[in-house]
């Protein structure tokens, strides 16, 4: 059974307060709701990023549970490689050997990694197709604000076209990223592993459903949550919810998952609004309001939103 | 019964790591090491080992997975080279700072470009800042033996710090030798087991592993990280003391051969030691005091050991089979100039670059090392402080 809103708030928190990430940021919302989704042990990894400044800036550590960080690149090897060691001290355990006195002989230990998308998407998908395609028991969750936020909002491959970034700048000749985002999560469904989803933090019921689903799952999943930026998206923070709300609604970050293969959507927007109202609300999406090139790259988002949903709905049976 | 049997270097360091039986093997196959990570699948497959074996898809996954393996709690091994060594650098300073006793076999060969497969030391000494111990063996024994000291070394309470052991790629690696392989039980033994410090998988006792640590704590982690070095030391001669004891075959820091009454001194280390030995061999018949200092542990490095071994000297020839761009001198010899100066030590010495990329040593070219020893030593300097040996001009 999931748990319901007021189990969930009765679940001692993961990621403690006291964290010093921005006023606003999706990330600590997502992992929490993640984190609140099983009552497994659970151990973490980190790629370098956001999160993993601002939790752990010795000597202090926001985190309850054991968590490790070794580089920007390796999430999924770091995870895979904790995981490993678990696996080895069962198997023995199987043959006879005791286990070490640390591991609880009862317990159902899981296995999570948290990594940006500059973790995920650019540097770090390498590792990540690896370790799937291995077939470790690991949750990967990746918290996509769609650039390189800590480092100071640089552009990535999950940053939308006309994205205006310190590495694609809105200029009067160029209006922010020429480039669409790549599908990872269509990437991730590709390696065939049983359990791949989007989520957003403004719906939580959909992100802890989908993280118990992927919990409980003997193998590698993947959850793709876009988690907003108020710092490089330029939106005020108390929006946040919001904000991935309407990434839903106009169906820019439709919220779906491929379990075992087949797709399914797992939220459907009454009414697909047009992407002007999630780009408005964001400073990065300005430069697209004021001209006619600002209004061909809407245009162009726009197309390209469309195909991609009645893409998905023919994949998830609804077209 | 220990067994006398022919095996090639890497296959003895695969019948080491049988022995050794880690929790987690995470590799990623590379030439000349290869042999090491596909003998050891066959083992996995075999069921005669308990580990966990990852087939990682880069090396620099292979050392992610090993240090957070061993962050977990539990003995880790690995086997690489040359350029895979270079992919995981980023990795290998972090295994060291994370204190964590993983053990790396590094065949050593040449850094690319343009790309070579043979032997030379530009991998290792390119990671000799990383903060891993560094052991080099001379022959398959030496490899074999090296490897199992190494979980005793890395492991120890006050080191906790990351192993390499060296062999010289095709030179060892592929070149077969009688081994000494000794019993399953008495390597057990001698291992003992594993002990985990702060493991992750201690779910009463969360810990945060690799934070950020800036201006305010980070120096400070690295003093500490530095004083591990000097009990690393210790921890190779009393392992290898022990391993003499129960094994019968010694070990420490260095070999002294023929050292004692030694006129002329070269210094080298790994199957170069063994080439030198004919040489001293040689030129002993011949009534010259030739003599060879082979290091065996380049990290950490024995200053006061070598500065001491060397006094008597009248000339050291210092061989690195590796070059420093940019530098005036090899790495080796550049630490053993330094040694001897901090130790009031003066001695004429000479620098060789030898062995890029496989190029042969014969007994005869380390002959020729002596005799332009005696000039130096008559001279009281080289002609020149560095050569390159037997390289076409």
């Amino acid at each position: 059974m999931p748990k319901n809103l007021k189990e969930l708030s009765h679940t001692p928190l993961r990621l403690t307060g006291g964290h010093r990430l921005c006023p606003g940021c999706g990330e600590p919302i997502a992992v929490r709701q993640v984190l609140m989704a099983t009552d497994d042990p659970v151990i973490a990894a980190s790629c370098t990023g956001c999160l993993e400044v601002s939790t752990t800036i010795f000597p202090y550590t926001a985190w309850n549970i054991p968590w490790i960080h070794i580089a920007f690149e390796n999430a999924a090897a770091t995870i895979t490689g904790i995981e490993a060691m678990y696996k080895a001290h069962k198997a023995r355990a199987a043959k006879g050997i005791p286990l070490p006195d640390y591991i609880d002989p009862d317990a159902d230990y899981k296995f999570v990694a948290f990594a940006g998308d500059g973790g995920t998407y650019d540097i770090g998908f390498q590792s990540l197709s690896g370790a799937v395609e291995r077939g470790h028991q690991f949750l990967y969750v990746c918290l996509n604000n769609e650039a390189y936020m800590n480092t100071g909002v640089q552009r990535s491959s999950a940053t939308p076209m006309g994205g205006n970034t310190t590495t694609s700048p809105a200029g009067s000749v160029i209006p922010g990223k020429q480039q669409h985002q790549k599908d990872l999560t269509a990437c991730m469904a590709a390696h065939d592993i049983p359990y791949v989803a989007q989520s957003i933090p403004g719906r939580w019921r959909d992100l802890t459903r989908k993280a118990e689903k992927a919990f409980a799952i003997d193998g590698p999943t993947f959850i793709n949550v876009l988690t907003p930026c108020p710092l490089g998206w330029r939106h005020a923070p108390e929006i946040t919810p919001e904000i991935s709300q309407l990434a839903a609604d106009t169906c820019i970050w439709p919220l779906y998952e491929v379990e075992d293969g087949e797709w399914k959507l797992t939220y459907k927007p009454k009414e697909k609004k047009p992407i002007e109202e999630y780009l408005e609300p964001q400073g990065r999406f300005r430069h697209l309001f004021r001209g006619a090139k600002g209004a061909e790259v809407r245009k162009e988002m726009q197309q390209w939103v469309d195909y991609k949903w009645n893409q998905l709905l023919e994949r998830c049976g609804e077209a | 019964m220990p067994q006398v049997k022919p095996m090639e270097g890497n296959q003895a360091v695969a019948e080491a790591m049988r022995q050794i039986n880690p929790d987690v093997v995470a590799a990623y196959p590379i030439t000349p090491s290869t042999e090491i990570v596909q003998t050891f699948a066959q083992f996995v497959a075999d069921g005669e080992v308990d580990t966990n074996f990852v087939t990682v898809e880069s090396e620099h996954s292979a050392m992610s997975a090993c240090t957070a393996a061993a962050a977990a709690g539990g003995r880790v091994m690995n086997a690489t080279s040359s350029a895979g060594l270079a992919l995981m650098w980023e990795i290998l300073y972090i295994t060291a700072s994370l204190r964590m006793p993983v053990i790396l076999t590094v065949v050593n060969r040449a850094l690319s470009g343009n790309i070579n497969i043979h032997c030379d030391h530009s991998d290792t000494m390119g990671a000799r800042d990383a903060g891993w111990i560094q052991l080099y063996a001379e022959d398959v024994q030496e490899a074999y033996d090296n490897l199992i000291q190494a979980v005793g070394i890395g492991a120890r309470e006050d080191v906790r710090l990351p192993v390499m052991s060296c062999l010289d790629g095709f030179l060892v690696s592929h070149s077969y030798e009688l081994l000494q392989v000794e019993d399953d039980e008495a390597v057990q033994e001698f291992i003992g087991p594993y002990q985990a410090r702060y493991p992750l998988l201690d779910i009463e006792n969360p810990i945060t592993m690799g934070p950020l640590d800036l201006w305010d704590f980070y120096f400070e982690h690295k003093r500490d990280q530095w004083e591990a070095y000097g009990p690393a030391k210790q921890a190779i001669v009393e392992v290898g003391e022990a391993f003499g004891e129960k094994f019968g075959r010694h070990y420490g820091l260095m070999e002294n051969y023929q050292l004692d009454d030694a006129e002329f001194v070269v210094m080298a280390m790994s199957s170069m030691a063994g080439t030198a030995k004919d040489a001293v061999e040689t030129l002993r018949a011949e009534g010259v005091k030739a003599g060879l200092l082979k290091l065996r542990a380049f990290r950490p490095f024995p200053a006061e050991e070598i500065a001491e071994a060397l006094q008597g000297a009248a000339a050291v020839a210092i061989c690195d089979r590796a070059a420093s761009f940019g530098a005036e001198v090899g790495p080796l010899y550049a630490e053993v100039t330094s040694a001897l100066y901090n130790a009031g030590v003066h001695i004429p010495c000479s620098n060789y670059i030898y062995g890029l990329g496989g190029r042969m040593v014969t007994p005869e070219d380390i002959v020729g090392i002596y005799r332009d020893l005696e000039q130096v030593a008559a001279e009281g300097q080289p002609p020149q402080p560095l050569q390159f040996l037997g390289v076409r001009s």
